[in-house]
């Protein structure tokens, strides 16, 4: 009886299922990062979740080493893969990865060879675990007045530590607004870390970044011949995206053409790669953010409102530092740590002169700001305590901010649109502004169109007939050419005294 | 016109971490499409601070290197120093192809 099951032809054998085809498909359906290598170490084979760790194309790499494409800490000096013996078995490291977006990634790498069926050594493969989850959980634990990457004790902060955990359980679309360098991506991060997703993928694509043609490639993919250059299948950020978490950077930026299609996504959840009749079902949470007023643009015609209204499930608004000024100073600490830990310097803190000077500075470029100071200080300062001449200069001699340009309304003529931040500005003001002056010039305008158009000019026929034909107005009606009636009734309209 | 280059290397390629580089190369090309000076410097550790000081006080304007972390490039940008990132291949060929003006972040050069 066993030798009868044994010489049952193996499913793949009756040609129901060929591994060697299937594999590729296999492993990219897998929530890891997987990269199969040759005995010299060159990449074969990489899976999906690995070109969405690394940002490498698996069309692009070839065979090239894996160093290459892995870029880990333990791949120079210390390749675990060259320390594996003929028959030692998987092996676990972790360490940190640098991708092509410059993002350091700590990962768990295990290690295991590949072997034919007569046991011999044929390759290896790799899987890849992000763990800045596990990170983050970690400083959570650690750390009084931080929330994965954002730091801060303000009652602002404090109140968006209160709200991620909740927005996180949810897979509801999120809305990010807040001014530039206040950290709209780490929130965006923290809430994918928190939320189940956090296994998955964490896309970010900058919609501002890359032309309407080219971004709807990248975030959709495209069909093999969809257009000239198309040599391959690409997935599409939205793919690799799957059960994770994508975040679109500037999605005021984004152009109208694509917003249709991001709306069809967020309705059906479906993906249709350029040129392809099929559509993919993509199981992938959106947060979108922006440092532009969406509902003025919405009012502009550049942004459309039932997006908006689609994006706007969970919106959060990331205040700027100038107002949580109580957490200035613990940033400053923050900052100060990590880049001494960082550039091995032996500085403790800052001199009471350079403290007043930062703590009294108004940040337009809010903590991302705060953090270039801190660490060009470090990078100055070589003594124990950063002074205030180790602080860039514009902080210690301020420039004199430039006068505003004043509009003066020249009839006809619109005056230059100035983004509102640009001069630090409220927005919502600088839009109020700008909605008064071109009422202003509608209604110049409107005044002016009075005076040169119909109206004006039949008024002015009527009175020529009448002192044409004397004050007759039986003749004048005739000189017009309208009855006797309808010139009457003009008189009245024109209040004309005959 | 001349520019000064330095190239991060492991072995003979570009190296694929620019905070793990021990050895870099330094090359000096001109608008004519030649290398007029090339030294290799071996560096006593990998240390991001060292290499970033040899890059400002070398007077580096263009730095060629596999991966680097985004607030290291951002620093060399704010420092005037031109980062091709990112960047696969034997360093002679990619050291000729930036002579031509052609080389770019994220390039693969491999024969």
């Amino acid at each position: 009886m066993p030798d009868e099951m044994n010489s049952d032809p193996l499913p793949h054998e009756m040609g129901a299922l060929d591994l060697s085809m299937a594999l590729p498909f296999i492993i990219d359906e897998l929530p890891l990062g997987i990269i199969v290598m040759d005995c010299e170490r060159r990449a074969i084979l990489l899976n999906r979740g690995m070109e969405a760790l690394t940002g490498f194309d698996r069309k692009e790499t070839g065979t090239i080493a894996c160093r290459h494409i892995v870029r880990g800490d333990f791949c120079l000096e210390k390749c675990p893969v060259l320390s594996m013996s003929q028959d030692s078995g998987m092996m676990c490291v972790e360490g940190n990865i640098v991708n092509r977006e410059r993002q350091k990634i700590p990962v768990r790498v295990t290690f295991a060879p590949i072997r034919d069926s007569q046991g011999h050594h044929i390759g290896f493969f790799e899987t890849f675990e992000d763990i800045r989850a596990l990170g983050s959980q970690a400083g959570k634990k650690s750390g009084a007045y931080t929330f994965g990457q954002l730091v801060g004790r303000s009652p602002q902060m404090e109140q968006i530590y209160r709200f991620l955990p909740m927005i996180a359980q949810s897979n509801s679309s999120v809305l990010l607004t807040g001014e530039t360098g206040t950290g709209k991506d780490l929130v965006a991060e923290a809430i994918h870390h928190e939320s189940s997703r956090a296994k998955g993928a964490f896309i970010k694509v900058n919609c501002g970044a890359l032309p309407a043609t080219l971004l709807e490639s990248e975030l959709f993919g495209h069909q093999k011949g969809a257009f000239t250059g198309a040599v391959e299948n690409k997935p599409g950020r939205f793919r690799l995206a799957h059960n994770g978490t994508l975040f679109l950077a500037e999605i005021g930026d984004l152009p109208l053409s694509l917003q249709v299609k991001l709306l069809t996504f967020l309705d059906d959840r479906v993906v249709h790669p350029l040129g392809s009749t099929k559509g993919f079902l993509c199981d992938v949470r959106v947060i979108a953010a922006t440092h532009r007023n969406l509902e003025q643009m919405v009012r502009e015609g550049t942004f459309r409102e039932d997006l908006l209204f689609r994006l706007n499930v969970v919106r959060m608004q990331v205040p700027p530092l100038r107002e949580r000024r109580d957490d200035v100073q613990l940033l400053l600490d923050h900052f100060l740590q990590t880049f001494v830990t960082k550039f091995k310097k032996p500085t403790r803190g800052f001199s009471a002169d350079a403290l007043q000077i930062l703590l009294s500075y108004h940040y337009p470029g809010n903590v991302r700001e705060l953090k270039n100071i801190v660490e060009y200080a470090s990078n100055v300062c070589q003594q124990n305590q950063i002074l205030a001449e180790h602080l860039p200069a514009y902080l210690t001699n301020p420039i004199p901010p430039e006068q505003p340009p004043v509009h003066t309304v020249v009839m006809g003529s619109v005056p230059p649109l100035t983004h509102p931040e640009e001069n630090g500005e409220n927005p919502d003001r600088a839009a109020m502004e700008r909605k008064i002056i071109i009422d202003a010039i509608l209604k110049t305008r409107e005044e002016k169109k009075d005076e040169s158009e119909w109206p004006v000019i039949e008024r002015k026929m009527i009175v020529d007939a009448i002192v044409k034909t004397q004050g007759r107005l039986n003749k004048a009606a005739a000189v017009l050419g309208w009855s006797r009636s309808k010139l009457y009734r003009k008189i009245h309209q024109y209040g004309i005294e005959t | 016109m001349t520019t000064k280059v330095l190239i991060c290397l492991y072995e003979n390629e570009v190296c694929p971490r620019f905070d793990l580089t021990r050895e870099v190369l330094i090359a000096v090309i001109d608008r004519d499409a030649a290398v007029l000076k090339e030294k290799e410097v071996v560096l006593p550790q990998a240390s991001l601070e060292m290499l970033c000081q040899m890059i400002l006080t070398e007077g580096i304007q263009v730095v060629i290197c596999g991966g680097i972390e985004e607030e290291y490039y951002q620093y060399l940008k704010w420092k005037n120093v031109k980062v091709l990132d990112s960047v696969i291949g034997d360093c002679k060929l990619v050291l000729q192809r930036l002579v031509q003006g052609r080389l770019k972040s994220g390039d693969i050069l491999v024969e």
